[in-house]
């Protein structure tokens, strides 16, 4: 393995890694404020017990996406110092005030954690919610800066120089909007469904079913709502990535030649050498209304593109199709619940739904880490797109194999642990939570001993 | 204002240093203490810093974020030559943030809370250690940028006596100010004695790094002497932190304890003043004499005043919610094993 592979795979492995925990982190903590809002709006113990089972997890997640975020700060120079040499003043700025964000963020974490019992009610609800809202910030702040490296703004290249630098106009550069809503909604997304998956899972079992019923109502309907609204901030960055960077789009749709009416091409195996797609699905004339608005419209294909500028065009097109294909179950399943909540109340105790529920557990992170694959593959050759190559970016050390093998250990056994942890916490659920239920719906008029969970 | 970036820079260093570094002394401890009283001695710790654990640790990424907004040249060409100690750091960070949660969060106790436990401990060490061999080595004139083999290039940049006993030193000054503020958590008489105890052991251990890192120094020709007494600032910090050690130690042993914090921050404080002082504006020192310098290696105008403001910005909103947290958690310590857990 090469120094450049090792080190954009070790970067990869790191973003990847990071944007698990990091959406959780983010999402979790509002999921919590609804249900910490119907414990204090009803007294519903259960409520308080989902609150609390939830804030370990947040817990989790914030500790290990706070550490496997610092590690990335470190990583873009160890990595990537000719890069970091002189895109950090440019687009600085979102990372600087992320780490107001972040900061904020911690200290809330600290307040609501440690603060049952120990404030207003209303004010310790308050710093859960203030947890949720710095860490969106901080998530919107940091592909803001992302954003910039695919739309550079904010300076003028000038032989070989970046000259007036301005960190505000970078910051708002043109790709910010569409790629941080496209992400949040698909943060919310993604980790509703996992949160949703997993306590359906739990109520297939038969235990504590109460608790995780009210668990699956709250992440269900944020996880549905956003999948439903996933694909217009999907079409929102189609167009804008269509104009912008028609290079990734012609990567991610595999469209080989220029042409007007251009064909969505669903699935297929690009075959690179001969400049077409094997065994895929023509829709005529949809990529051009899909990039701008119009069947008849012509769309750039990489033929227009300088050989030396292409994006590895088989990743990103199958990347894309997984992001798709994801999105649209998601999509399916969402309109089903929806479905059941108004029409046919009977199916949402019905163990068919709960069972879609429990298979879809992952989905929306396949479709976040293939999303996240297209963004970056498809930017390639190029860290800053169209103004410096990846591979004039690395680092000059050699042997960034050894680390990318010693980080891959590092983020493999870490993952592991996190899976652990869950379990043992999803075990306890019965004896740390909620020790008074154990598969009663009916469990609303319990003794008052429920009311002091074993904690 | 590109001083007042500047002045964050070297305050979130310090706060790191002094809350962060509390922190990597509370597992030093840990490491330090017999099987016994391991247990009290980590519940004390958790009820001192649980609440302010993910904060203290935030001053690090402050202080790497202006680095590379507003220092670019200094951040890269120190990510390049000191690439392996920034790794083992890395792992350093990353094991022991993550123990500490998880020996916490666990919601099943067993022999797991051992591994958890032993890595924490470890990495408490190890984390500080290597923090203090990159602080070392950006000053001990070992970087050479035109090197011309791996192993000057990339190992004798951060692999030298120097660096390594302030790597120590740094340890035991994590060390000793956690011993320190731990001496306030605790109301039992003979717990409060043996944090002393242990607050003196770093005390000791700190007064002979020092003495090793000067030795080094000498040895190395890097001038350290003249930094740190070739000047009034760094007599008076020295000769002030002194008396109030021996001030400190006096109060100690009266059995008064509430000047104890401040006055072991102070010290700290004037530890690295001393060291930063003299060669300031330079926070790199070549091997061919060249500097990498805040002043002259600052990014351009607008960008130093957009990251001025962020930073301005941002303190309006961390400090009075962090010391209200603090404060809160200050007046009723959170039991172990208690709401939180």
């Amino acid at each position: 393995m090469n120094d450049f592979i090792a080190a954009r795979s070790q970067m990869a492995l790191s973003l990847g890694f990071h944007i698990i925990f990091s959406c959780i982190g983010m999402v979790m903590p509002f999921f919590m404020a609804v249900a910490h809002y119907y414990y204090l709006k009803t007294s519903q113990t259960v409520y308080k017990n989902v609150t609390k089972a939830w804030s370990k997890g947040v817990a989790i997640f914030f500790a290990t996406g706070a550490v496997s975020g610092t590690v990335l700060s470190f990583e873009l120079g160890l990595l990537w110092p000719e890069f970091m040499k002189h895109a950090g003043p440019i687009f600085g700025m979102p990372f600087s005030l992320e780490g107001t964000a972040f900061f904020i963020e911690a200290i809330a974490l600290g307040f609501f954690l440690y603060g049952w019992d120990r404030f207003n009610p209303w004010f310790h609800w308050f710093t859960g919610v203030v947890v949720g809202v710095s860490g969106l910030a901080s998530g919107i702040l940091v592909v803001a800066a992302n954003a910039w490296m695919n739309s550079p703004a904010g300076f003028e290249y000038i032989n070989g120089q970046y000259l007036n630098i301005d960190p505000i106009a970078a910051m708002f550069n043109e790709a910010w909007f569409s790629q941080a809503l496209h992400m949040t909604i698909a943060a919310f997304a993604a980790t509703g469904f996992a949160v949703a998956g997993v306590h359906a899972l739990m109520i297939l079992r038969g235990s504590n079913v109460l608790f995780h019923t009210k668990s699956f109502t709250i992440a269900a309907a944020f996880g549905c709502v956003a999948a439903l609204v996933q694909p217009l901030s999907g079409d929102i960055s189609a167009k804008d990535v269509a104009i912008r960077q028609p290079a990734k789009l012609a990567a991610m749709e595999a469209h080989f030649h220029t042409e007007k009416s251009a064909a969505l091409i669903v699935g297929g195996i690009p075959n690179e050498a001969e400049k077409k797609v094997d065994f895929a699905i023509k829709l005529p004339g949809f990529l051009s209304f899909l990039a701008h608005g119009d069947f008849k419209s012509e769309v750039t294909g990489l033929d227009r593109i300088p050989e030396e500028n292409h994006p590895p065009v088989s990743i990103t097109h199958y990347a894309f199709q997984i992001m798709v294909g994801m999105g649209m179950a998601m999509m399916l399943v969402s309109v089903l619940y929806f479905a059941a909540l108004w029409k046919k109340r009977s199916w949402l105790q019905a163990p068919w739904l709960l069972k879609i529920f429990a298979l879809a557990t992952p989905l929306g992170f396949i479709a976040v880490e293939a999303g996240w694959t297209v963004t970056e593959v498809g930017r390639q050759p190029w860290i800053i797109y169209g103004i410096m190559r990846t591979a004039d970016a690395v680092t000059p050390m050699p042997g960034i194999a050894y680390s990318f093998y010693l980080f891959t250990a590092i983020y493999v056994s870490l993952a592991a642990f996190v899976v652990f942890m869950l379990y043992r916490q999803i075990k306890m659920v019965g004896a740390l939570y909620d020790n008074s239920d154990h598969g009663t719906l009916t469990a609303d008029h319990r003794p008052p001993t429920a009311d002091r969970p074993l904690d | 204002m590109l001083y007042i970036v500047i002045t964050y820079l070297w305050a979130s260093i310090l706060l790191y240093l002094l809350l962060g570094g509390a922190d990597f002394g509370a597992g030093i401890i840990e490491l330090f203490t017999s099987q016994k009283n391991k247990q009290v001695t980590r519940k004390t710790l958790y009820s001192a810093i649980g609440p302010i654990w993910e904060a203290n640790h935030m001053w690090l990424i402050i202080a790497i974020v202006i680095l590379f907004v507003g220092f670019p040249v200094i951040y890269s060409t120190m990510s390049v030559n000191l690439h392996i100690p920034l790794t083992v750091m890395l792992i350093g960070i990353i094991a022991r943030g993550t123990a500490f949660t998880f020996r916490h969060y666990d919601a099943v106790v067993d022999d797991m809370q051992h591994l958890y436990n032993t890595i924490f401990a470890i990495s408490s060490f190890t984390t500080p250690l290597f923090l203090g061999i990159i602080a070392g080595s950006a000053v001990s004139g070992h970087i050479d940028p035109q090197a011309a083999t791996f192993v000057d290039a990339y190992i004798f940049s951060w692999l030298h006596w120097f660096s390594v006993t302030v790597g120590l030193f740094t340890v035991s000054i994590c060390g000793f100010l956690a011993s320190v503020y731990l001496i306030g958590e605790t109301t039992v008489e003979h717990e409060r004695l043996r944090f002393a105890h242990k607050a003196q052991f770093f005390n000791i251990a700190a007064v002979i790094c020092g003495a090793l890192v000067f030795a080094a120094a000498w040895y190395e020709h890097i001038p350290l002497f003249d930094w740190v007494f070739g000047n009034w600032v760094g007599r008076i910090a020295i000769l002030s932190a002194t008396l109030s050690l021996v001030w400190m130690w006096a109060l100690l042993y009266q059995g008064k304890i509430g000047l104890l914090r401040p006055l072991a921050g102070f010290q700290v404080t004037m530890i690295l003043l001393t060291t930063t002082f003299k060669h300031f504006p330079n926070i790199v020192i070549l091997k061919d004499g060249g500097y990498l310098s805040l002043t002259q290696h600052a990014g351009q105008e607008k960008t130093i005043e957009a990251l001025g403001w962020a930073l301005l910005l941002g303190s309006i909103l961390i400090l009075p919610a962090l010391f209200y947290l603090i404060y809160s958690f200050q007046k009723k310590p959170v039991g172990y094993g208690g709401e939180a857990h």
